[in-house]
């Protein structure tokens, strides 16, 4: 009768099926959308290969020190991060609670955007794809109006995707068709989320890998596109005299430190699950590298396709104003080419200069429409659907671009939403008896109905506002009381002993270094620069509005005050918190003090309990 | 295929053609229709008389709605499209993207909620399947454990052996005389 019962885990806290799940939920979290859409953008308007410089400098001595940092607290501390920054000191809980309250907020409208993504998704299957025809207009004899002014793909984005208002202050209604993407979206993330990690973990192999896929199947195909190689020397042309501007060196930190996913607390929580002797070094480093080296692999292809559609914009330029010429002068067909368009338009210029002007051809130049910079939604859902539809076959490459943006995305929510959802585990809202399946169907259901607001005519903008607000000063904060807190106030001596005891190898100088002084002081630099720059002006935006007179370009508005206030506050709430905490304890002690029978705060090192 | 004086007769006979369907006069003749100013990439002016009245024009309005009216017949027979035959201030009448009843991307959506919300009300059922066998096999482990938990001193359970101060033998307690005294 020897019934040995099961050998439980040492504190039920769920685990990584393996070594390799775990680096690619962080992987995973790492790489989204800004990869894709953010990246090449700022290799374009900083000077091509030079800005490479400021990044790789940006990642050594900020990106990668943090991100060990955050892995080894996780692993040490096994908590999310509420409970891991109330360990390490009742007075850096206000740290866990910010980290806690962004999360919530960039998931709120991280799955707005992923509503987009699926929006376009169910529309690619239609042939021909819905952006490529202007609607016509009443009495059919010609295109809508607005849809005329601006382009066919500028319409579908503006007026049948988001309805929206020429400013932020009228808010429209909900539009239902994304109301009803946005429910699916969130269901998918139930879906994948439902008990934490056992299910994220599985769903992370395909929306981790699969990108990869996509990626290579557009860099194939866009390498063959004419004008893919003109888009990728403007890309890479390194014109070193960019590094002199402050700006970019900022723009790089602030990329580096937004594409790595830091102080979210999802990173926290993902390695608290790992067993404690894990390396935690080598997976800090291996996790930053590889989503660097990703989102050089998806600048190829994004440029390539950006070249073709440059090129075709420019031929269809040449080609216009060819047709004008020819229609003008009775000449015969073909007798004026691409080719020799320069030559023609110089003899044409000299011997008839009056009939030439009269015609108003509009100049036709290649680097113009490889200046025309997009980043952000701008560059996935106007000039890539612009660029798709001229491509062979276009609703298969629709379909697979709008499903790798999908799965960048989501397994970014994994993150964001394990950052939500540990902590709120660990603090026993529901009764350990209910399921774990209860905590994140409430989660998904209550961050659905507030996401709400973004489907209304005015949603991108708010979108936007977030995005700005939210999703940036509140991050820096956080890391900056991260790193300060863990160096000066759990001491990095005894930090230093934790990792050792995890790694098995004593910290080297490099990490000593930079956690003790180059990264404080780096986000310090980052912080009142983004700060500055962002006072500098009064915050404002542009809108769609057809009855502006610049109409097809966008009109710059600004912000009204109620609307600045919420900004100011989106900014502030997370950071407050740090202060506010530490004070509630400062006083707590105070009063403590004075009772003589107050027992002395526990000291804590990661040997000991695992609770 | 090269624009030649049969290409014109083709040209003026679908004009002619047009007329006669419009205003249903079956007088129009090719002779009616008139070319001028022909150039090398071909586009020329063209009038349409009238022969019944005294050798005047038809109305150019007249012309514009029976080309219109015609223009898909005319394009076909010269195998061309209204981008490639060009009749200047005759806007072609567009012909609206063919919709089916229901859109198709409320289809697509449709087949991704059905998967969706399958593959949840899966994973919410066969949690609760493994809640209760969970429970139950943690009952059935409580009440193996309660059996062993007895335990066992030489095959008898001890609460039957009476532990208070031992036994007494009574093989070796019966001889007392055996022993010798001190």
């Amino acid at each position: 009768l020897s019934a040995t019962p099961a050998i439980p885990k040492e504190d039920g806290r769920p685990q990584w099926d393996n070594k390799f799940q775990y680096i690619l939920s962080c992987i995973g979290f790492a790489v989204g959308l800004g990869n894709v859409w953010r990246f090449p953008y700022l290799c374009q308007i900083h000077g091509g290969g030079a800005f490479l410089i400021p990044y790789f400098i940006a990642l050594l001595f900020e990106g990668i020190p943090l991100l060990h940092l955050e892995l080894a607290l996780g692993q040490c501390l096994r908590k999310g991060s509420l409970g891991a920054w109330n360990t390490i000191s009742p007075y850096l809980g206000g740290v866990g609670i910010g980290s806690w309250i962004v999360s919530v907020l960039v998931s709120l409208y991280y799955n707005t955007v992923l509503t987009w993504v699926m929006w376009y998704f169910i529309n690619s299957f239609q042939e021909p794809l819905p952006w490529s025809v202007c609607p016509l207009n009443e009495n059919r004899t010609g295109f809508n109006e607005e849809c005329y002014e601006s382009t066919a793909v500028n319409y579908f984005w503006y007026r049948k995707t988001l309805n929206i208002t020429p400013d932020i202050a009228e808010s429209g209604t909900l539009q239902w068709w994304l109301i009803l993407c946005l429910a699916t979206c969130w269901a998918i993330v139930y879906l994948c989320t439902i008990r934490g990690i056992e299910t994220t973990g599985k769903a992370i192999y395909v929306t981790a890998i699969f990108p990869y896929l996509v990626l290579t199947i557009f860099l194939i195909q866009g390498l063959t596109l004419p004008g893919a190689t003109d888009g990728l020397i403007y890309l890479f042309t390194p014109n070193l005299n960019t590094l002199k501007n402050p700006r970019v060196w900022l723009d790089a930190a602030t990329q580096v430190f937004f594409s790595l996913s830091l102080a979210f607390g999802g990173l926290i929580a993902f390695a608290s699950y790992n067993p404690t002797k894990n390396d935690c070094e080598k997976d800090a480093v291996t996790v930053a590298i590889v989503n660097s080296l990703t989102s050089l692999y998806a600048s190829i292809p994004v440029f390539s396709v950006l070249g073709f559609k440059a090129t075709t914009a420019y031929w269809d330029c040449l080609d216009r104003n060819i047709i004008n010429i020819i229609n003008e002068f009775d000449l015969p067909e073909e007798s004026i080419m691409r080719q020799n368009y320069t030559s023609w338009i110089s003899y044409l210029n000299s011997s008839y200069p009056e009939k030439i002007a009269g015609l108003k051809l509009k100049s036709c130049d290649l680097q113009e429409f490889l200046d025309q910079s997009v980043s952000g939604t701008g560059l996935a859902f106007i000039v890539f659907t612009q660029a798709i539809i001229l491509m062979p076959g276009s609703q298969a490459w629709a379909i697979l671009f709008f499903i790798m943006l999908f799965s960048l995305g989501l397994s970014s929510m994994f993150g964001n939403i394990e950052g939500v959802f540990t902590p709120l585990l660990e603090l026993r809202i529901i009764p350990k008896s209910a399921p774990k399946e209860l905590l994140s169907g409430i989660i998904c259901l209550i961050s659905f109905l507030i996401a709400l607001c973004f489907t209304l005519d005015s949603g991108s903008y708010w979108i936007d506002i977030f995005d700005r607000y939210a999703g940036s000063v509140p991050l820096l904060v956080i890391a900056f009381f991260e790193v300060t807190g863990v160096v000066y106030i759990y001491k990095i001596k005894r930090f230093s002993k934790d990792v050792e005891k995890m790694t098995g190898r004593k910290l080297n100088l490099y990490w000593q270094i930079t956690w003790r002084f180059i990264s404080p002081l780096l986000l310090l630099i980052v912080f009142m620069a983004f700060v500055t720059l962002q006072l500098q002006k009064p915050p404002s935006y542009t809108a769609w509005n057809p009855k502006y007179e610049g109409f097809p370009m966008k009109e710059e508005k600004v912000y009204p005050p109620w609307v600045q206030a919420i900004c100011v506050l989106l900014a502030a709430f997370p950071c407050i918190c740090v202060p506010l905490v530490a004070l509630f304890h400062l006083v707590k002690q105070k009063c403590r003090s004075k009772d003589p029978s107050s027992v002395p705060p526990q000291v804590f090192s990661c040997q000991g309990a695992n609770s | 295929y090269a624009w030649d004086a049969n290409e014109e007769y083709l040209f003026k006979a679908m004009v002619a053609f047009a007329m006669r369907r419009y205003s249903s006069k079956s007088t129009t003749q090719i002779s009616n229709v008139l070319l001028c100013n022909v150039t090398d990439r071909v586009s020329f002016w063209f009038v349409v008389t009238d022969s019944s009245k005294n050798v005047t024009t038809v109305p150019g309005s007249e012309v514009e709605a029976a080309i219109r009216m015609n223009r898909n017949r005319i394009n076909s027979a010269f195998l061309l499209s209204d981008k490639t035959l060009q009749f200047l201030k005759i806007t072609s009448t567009l012909s609206p993207p063919v919709e089916p009843s229901t859109p198709v991307w409320l289809i697509v959506f449709g087949v991704v909620l059905c998967l969706v919300v399958a593959g949840i009300i899966f994973l919410v059922v066969s949690g609760i399947q493994k809640h209760k066998k969970k429970n139950k096999d943690s009952t059935e482990r409580e009440n193996l454990e309660e059996k062993v938990e007895v335990t066992l001193e030489n095959g008898i359970p001890c609460e039957a052996l009476d532990l208070k101060a031992g036994h007494i033998n009574g093989v070796f307690a019966a001889d007392d005389e055996r022993f010798t005294s001190l």
